[in-house]
């Protein structure tokens, strides 16, 4: 067994209690063994995309327990993707928090960090549906501390909201799972896989419900209509980086739904055909267009980027919708670059806000430090965040856009341009706001102290986003295999090592 | 006993939906505790209901329960505990921060 596999859980796993039990009182060791960890989870998944890149999956046996009985993490490429990005991500993340000084607000940060990074990474690797649970519910549980980091009154009162509605998400989930088990009597992926597609007709109902209540939680967590209402606050009101650092836990719901519905609920299943697909275009497209409303009417700067990033997980929905190995590679490159770009503008609205002392857009203020560079900044996110030349936010619609073709062609093709103009409308608004009409105030610029590693972070996510732009063509090649790998499934199952059954 | 498990999930799962609905942070905290009572039992029979038999098989047993919904049950009640410990301290901090414990003001009208 190849066990660099279950590094990205381990090696958070032991370091965050080492950060919280011997590290508390010394911010500077904290900080060299967080960006450390992270700096080696970077590594890991490094390792981990190359040797996914040429081999078929391969699964890790915990505790060497055969596959349907035992937990198994299984390494495919998808997850292999996941957990680079989402090992770069935090690399930026921490650095930024870091060179500001966030970590220094409140306590455990980097220690809740580091949970943060297993949940996420252990729910990318896991092969089980019940551990996708424990997964979700180790990043959930990071994520509350993190959110409310820094404290303030509005802060927890929205805290409460995130963790009552994310609680209630929890609920559902083991509701869809124990109806699964019920049915199928197991909850291992690869096996759920073989036993739904040769389920009785008689069960077809209940399956059709747990698939439905599945979606329905992974629609919570990736703030799909109608259950986006936790992610304006919340991303608003969370500390820049920590909402930067969630840009990727929508899409850890976006994960779940292309892996589970492209494995164990397949287009082709007699039970559920055409199901999921029916109820997911229509809950795309509108987030897809509340998304650019909220963005045009937004009235704060974190709300403006909370927004975007709605709109931004309706044209991934959109995209998975389909279904299909063209759409899955659509939707995989439009998931990479959307996750640098939400987190590129939520760090430039902490950079704004950090100078202001608060994100309002209602009217001009005085100039802030560093303007120029913040404005650039600022700008280049949200020409990625529109779908806008010549960032790869662009290359992605368009992908999506010719991926789509064929039947509801026409109202998918009018959401996506039509949002794309009011996203553009809506982002221009602000940054005239925020950076033209600035100078018609009296200018009294307070001085800032010097943050370059911020400014490293920004740079270095931006530089991702351009790296994805120019390396847009081999990389297209790599997403379409990935989605071959991913419709093709009996690589996927094979590697779970399954015992043949009598029937 | 099927009907009476049935109904135990229903009624708790419709009396905790309905204490969600409320305004104020007590009640939005027990109707989830309620709720995940529910589950808990739903977890529990999923893997169907046996009367008097023991979870892992023996030689002298005449048939075994299924012990896997026992371990499932097992994890989502610690879950469960540990989050719901979580949202009392935040919710005890909102309220003294704010010095009020509805759940649904808007806060972007007050900041």
């Amino acid at each position: 067994m190849n066990h660099w596999i279950i590094a990205p859980v381990v090696l958070p796993a032991i370091l965050a209690p080492l950060i919280v039990l011997f590290m508390r009182h010394d911010l500077v060791l904290q900080r060299v063994f967080s960006l450390a960890g992270t700096g080696a989870l970077c590594g890991v998944a490094a390792v981990l995309l190359v040797t996914a890149g040429s081999a078929p999956p391969e699964a890790y046996f915990l505790g060497n327990w055969p596959a349907p009985f035992g937990i198994v993490l299984v390494l495919d490429r998808l997850a292999a993707l996941m957990v680079a990005l989402t090992a770069f991500l935090a690399l930026m993340v921490q650095l930024y928090v870091i060179g500001t000084d966030w970590d220094t607000r409140g306590q455990h940060f980097h220690a809740l960090f580091q949970f943060q990074l297993m949940g996420i990474c252990g729910a990318f690797l896991t092969g089980d549906a019940f551990n996708l649970f424990v997964f979700f519910e180790v990043l959930l549980i990071a994520s509350y501390g993190l959110m409310i980091h820094g404290g303030g009154r509005v802060r927890l009162r929205s805290g409460v909201q995130y963790v009552a509605y994310n609680l209630l998400g929890s609920t559902l989930f083991l509701f869809a799972l124990a109806t699964i088990y019920s049915v199928t009597g197991t909850l291992n992926m690869a096996d759920l896989a073989v036993k739904v597609a040769a389920l009785p007709e008689g069960d077809a109902a209940l399956v059709r419900v747990a698939g439905v209540l599945l979606l329905m939680v992974f629609a919570i967590k990736g703030a799909l209509v109608p259950f986006q209402f936790w992610l304006p606050g919340t991303y608003a009101l969370a500390p820049g980086p920590v909402a930067a650092l969630f840009a990727v836990m929508t899409k850890v719901g976006a994960y779940a739904v292309i892996r589970v519905f492209s494995l164990i609920f397949p287009s082709g299943t007699a039970a559920t055909a055409g199901l999921f697909a029916d109820l997911l275009l229509p809950a795309a497209l509108v987030t897809l267009a509340l998304g650019a409303v909220g963005v045009l009417g937004a009235a704060s700067l974190g709300r403006l980027a909370a927004f975007g990033a709605i709109a931004s997980m309706g044209t991934l929905f959109t995209a998975i919708s389909g279904f299909r190995p063209e759409t899955t590679a659509a939707a995989l490159f439009y998931l990479v670059h959307s996750t640098l770009a939400t987190a590129v503008l939520f760090l430039v609205a902490d950079l704004v806000t950090d100078r202001r002392h608060d994100d309002a857009l209602s009217r001009p203020r005085p100039p802030i430090a560093q303007e120029g560079l913040i404005a650039a900044l600022f700008f280049a996110g949200c020409i990625a965040m529109a779908g806008m030349p010549p960032l790869s936010g662009f290359l992605g619609k368009l992908q999506i856009l010719d991926a789509m073709r064929g039947r509801g062609m026409a109202v998918v093709w009018a959401t996506i341009l039509g949002t794309s103009l009011v996203m553009i409308v809506g982002f221009a608004r602000a940054g005239s706001l925020l950076f033209w009409k600035s100078h018609e105030t009296l200018s009294e610029s307070e001085p800032h102290r010097p943050e370059s590693l911020g400014f490293v972070a920004v740079g270095g996510l931006l530089a991702g986003l351009v790296a994805l732009t120019l390396a847009a063509g081999p990389l297209s090649g790599q997403f379409a295999s990935i989605a071959d790998e991913l419709h093709a499934r009996t690589p996927y199952i094979e590697a779970n090592a399954l015992p043949e059954r009598q029937p | 006993m099927e009907v009476l498990v049935a109904s135990a999930v229903g009624i708790l799962t419709a009396a905790g939906i309905y204490l969600i609905l409320r305004l104020r942070t007590f009640p939005v905290i027990v109707g989830l505790a309620l709720l995940s009572y529910a589950v808990n039992v739903f977890i529990f029979a999923s893997g169907r209901l046996a009367v008097g038999l023991p979870p892992v098989l023996s030689k002298a047993a005449q048939g075994y329960t299924d012990p896997l919904t026992q371990a499932l049950v097992l994890t989502a009640i610690v879950i469960s505990f540990g989050m719901t410990a979580v949202i009392v301290m935040l919710a005890l901090g909102a309220f003294l921060e704010s010095g009020s414990d509805r759940i649904d003001t808007d806060d972007e009208g007050e900041a």
